[in-house]
């Protein structure tokens, strides 16, 4: 018996060890595949950070030029002693023009000097005029104003053009070179923070066009979408989780849950144009529209997570609640809910942050409109930042190359901002 | 005694030889034909009883897990109900506070009275039963909550504190009563989760007096505790009972022994016998019982 044992014994151990390196290899190997994966993964997310990032960073910043601006009443076409009302309506753009060809005589013919213009942006005239109006008594005096260049003039200064390749494939020619390359050896002019990127709404002008108004747009849409889609989904997570009965109806409702989240997005846009806007008669383009159907795409999301999280409470913790007499209500709001809410909060959020980044339905509401204004509320014409980014990719202009990356960064960064929410609330909450 | 005399192929093996037939009996337990007429052996009613069973048939869908129960819980006593796993202990306990209630698929018949009312009548409200007849689990289930919410969660849903410090009465004298005050009195704020589990057991036990219930319903409280925080539980419990009336569902025999004034043994659903808890474990007259409390089954 006894020596029986000890055969069988030693026999296993060579099967096993005959298998070990086998298995050890077949490990090895499978750790490989693991890492090869990732390591794409990650180097695909690379080469697509790196590009939006290096596209996108010089839009943060802008160029300026320095000018000596002479303030001819005649020129401007005013009076010696002009009205704030006359100063309004001034001819701003003519000083301008004449500070540049006082500056560069060599511009001849009508192109010429045409090309000259276009190296200092239109907001020149806006700069000068609110200078003017702050304080009229500049009227025949002669000052050096740092004014916006022209997107193109900027491109350059930023050294996005290259010199070398033949005139006709570039948009700034030779001799704005030559001004502009004269004017940086002077000193005139000077890179800043691109505040207007963040202080403007979009513009035809890439050097004038920012991502406040879609930035608002996207506030207000997703202000409708949580204020419809959190509550709604919450309670519909309880009631489905806790209160329904289990019979055919509940199943087709979840089964309808389940396959609503996998409706594509743009068949919600379709179902806002018909129904809300067409219907309800609710404006067009605007984020009370966008928020609800956004909500309407949300809302499986938050109730599926939400759902999970709340089937993930112990059920002791209902036994407990329920055996010193709380109702069922108070057990869920007293003592499931609150556990339960990390995951819910995690799943609402992240089901704000696909809203956020959400384009196609709300293409179809209109919300694709060329909004300069910031919108004040939540039926004001707006936009957002995924369609603002979409406009932009869409442009001809170079400038709007560089700010289109500039707005998916920003995009990127407030959904790094959502889910670090999320992940900050959920360990908040647990340890608890 | 209408019952068939015939024992399960096992038992017989592992009686061969002992003189089986002087018990009353044993039967078929596949056969619930057999079942239906068993009588329960002892003294299932006492007189001026807190709680009554009567006729009791409790259905999870199809399947019958109790079977005919009839039992009574006297005042001030406790009473042991034991028996093998998945006998019923557990499903029984949870009728006498409605807590089947929240299984959809349960089905409770018969009639269970507390002091003489029915407690399955519709106009019965379970929050108001369960605030009456206290529950403690196998598994220590504080909320993950303060010790002191812990314990202060029942009477503030209640409304029975009317001030903060009314409050802080309460749950001192809770605490103090479960055992646990002195060593959680500086820590009334730390979750009650952080407490050992005998500790977490004595919070539960703490958490269910505070609403003063005159029944306390324990399914199996020390099962998941060592045998200090078990020797400890089991004090509370003997103290307990000066002020309330107790029913533990237990599986050690010793514990029965220890702590109840009458036990009651459940066979697959069925009521076998029940008496005093000296003589269960003494004089054992149904051949099941005396199997399961020598330790040949269960
Ligand atoms: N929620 C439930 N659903 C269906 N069957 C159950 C449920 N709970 C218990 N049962 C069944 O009822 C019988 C008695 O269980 P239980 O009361 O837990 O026994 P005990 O506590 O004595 O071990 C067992 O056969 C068990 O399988
Ligand atoms: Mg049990």
């Amino acid at each position: 018996m006894n020596s029986m044992n000890e055969s069988s014994r030693s026999s296993t151990t060579i099967a096993i060890q005959a298998s070990l390196k086998k298995r050890y290899a077949r490990e090895r190997r499978f750790q490989w595949y693991g890492r090869i994966a990732v390591l794409t993964g990650f180097v695909f997310l690379f080469i697509l950070l790196a590009d939006i990032v290096v596209k996108g960073t010089p839009a943060f910043t802008q160029h300026f030029i320095k000018l000596d601006i002479d303030f001819n009443a005649q020129e401007m076409g005013v009076g010696q002693t002009p009205s704030t009302g006359e100063l309004a309506a001034a001819d701003y753009s003519a000083v301008v023009k004449s500070s540049l060809r006082e500056m560069f005589p060599d511009a001849k013919g009508r192109s010429e000097k045409k090309a000259l213009y276009r190296l200092i942006s239109i907001r020149a005239e806006y700069t000068l005029r609110d200078m003017v109006l702050e304080n009229p008594a500049l009227i025949g005096t002669r000052a050096e104003v740092w004014l916006l260049a022209h997107s193109e003039a900027g491109s350059y200064l930023k050294g996005q053009v290259d010199p070398a390749t033949p005139e006709s494939d570039r948009r700034v020619k030779d001799m704005q070179i030559a001004w502009l390359d004269t004017l940086a050896q002077a000193g005139r002019t000077e890179s800043r923070f691109n505040t207007t990127f963040f202080l403007s709404g979009d513009s035809r002008e890439p050097e004038l066009a920012g991502i406040k108004a879609a930035l608002y747009g996207s506030f207000y849409t997703l202000l409708v979408t949580f204020c419809l889609a959190f509550p709604i989904g919450v309670m519909a997570a309880i009631y489905l989780e806790e209160f329904a009965p289990r019979n055919r109806l509940t199943d087709l409702i979840e089964i309808n849950i389940n396959n609503l989240a996998a409706v594509p997005s743009i068949v919600f846009g379709l179902l806002g144009l018909a129904v809300f806007i067409n219907f309800f008669e609710l404006p067009r383009s605007a984020p009370l529209v966008g928020g609800i159907v956004l909500s309407l795409m949300t809302l499986p999301t938050i109730i599926i997570t939400s759902r999970a999280a709340i089937q993930a409470v112990s059920p002791s913790i209902h036994e407990a609640a329920l055996g010193v007499g709380a109702s069922k209500l108070q057990t869920v709001f007293h003592h499931v809910l609150p556990v339960a809410m990390p995951g819910v909060l995690t799943g609402s959020i992240i089901g704000m942050a696909q809203a956020l980044g959400e384009t196609a339905p709300l293409l179809m509401i209109g919300m694709v409109a060329f909004i300069m204004d910031v919108p004040a509320g939540v039926t004001d014409p707006s936009t957002v930042l995924p369609v603002q980014i979409y406009l932009w990719a869409d442009s001809p202009e170079r400038g709007f190359t560089e700010k289109t990356s500039a707005a998916i960064m920003v995009l990127m960064a407030f959904l790094i901002l959502m889910n670090g929410l999320a992940v900050y609330l959920r360990k908040r909450f647990e340890l608890k | 005694m209408s019952v068939i005399a015939t024992v399960t192929e096992k038992n017989t093996a592992s009686l061969e030889g002992k003189a089986q037939m002087d018990k009353s009996s044993a039967f078929d337990m596949q056969s619930h034909a057999d079942m239906k007429a068993y009588e329960t052996i002892g003294k299932p009613f006492v007189k001026n009883s807190k709680m009554s069973a009567r006729n009791v048939n409790v259905f999870y869908g199809e399947k019958q897990a109790i079977l005919d129960v009839s039992l009574d819980i006297g005042r001030n006593e406790v009473l042991a109900m034991i028996g093998p796993s998945g006998c019923g202990k557990s499903t029984f306990l949870r009728t006498l506070n409605r807590m089947n209630d929240i299984i959809p698929i349960c089905e409770v018949r018969g009639e269970i009275t507390l002091d003489g009312e029915d407690i399955y009548e519709s106009d019965q409200d379970t929050v108001m039963l369960r605030a009456r007849v206290g529950m403690v689990f196998q598994k220590p289930n504080p909320f993950p909550k303060s010790i002191y919410e812990n314990v202060a969660y029942g009477p503030r849903i209640h409304g029975l504190a009317h001030s903060t410090a009314e409050m802080d009465e309460i749950v001192e004298s809770s605490l103090r009563r479960a055992g646990l005050f002195e060593e959680v009195k500086d820590q009334l704020d730390k979750p009650g989760t952080g407490l050992s589990g005998g500790q977490q057991q004595r919070l539960c036990i703490a958490r269910a007096i505070a609403v003063s219930p005159e029944v306390i319903l324990m399914d199996e409280p020390c099962s998941a505790l060592d045998p200090i925080a078990t020797a400890r539980i089991e004090e509370l419990i003997d103290e307990l009972k000066e002020n309330y009336t107790i029913a533990i569902v237990t599986h050690s025999m010793q514990q029965a022994a220890r702590v109840s004034q009458r036990t009651a043994y459940f066979h697959l659903g069925k009521l076998i016998e029940v008496g005093d808890t000296k003589e269960i474990f003494t004089m054992p007259r149904h051949q099941l019982t005396e199997n399961y409390i020598t330790g040949r089954f269960g």
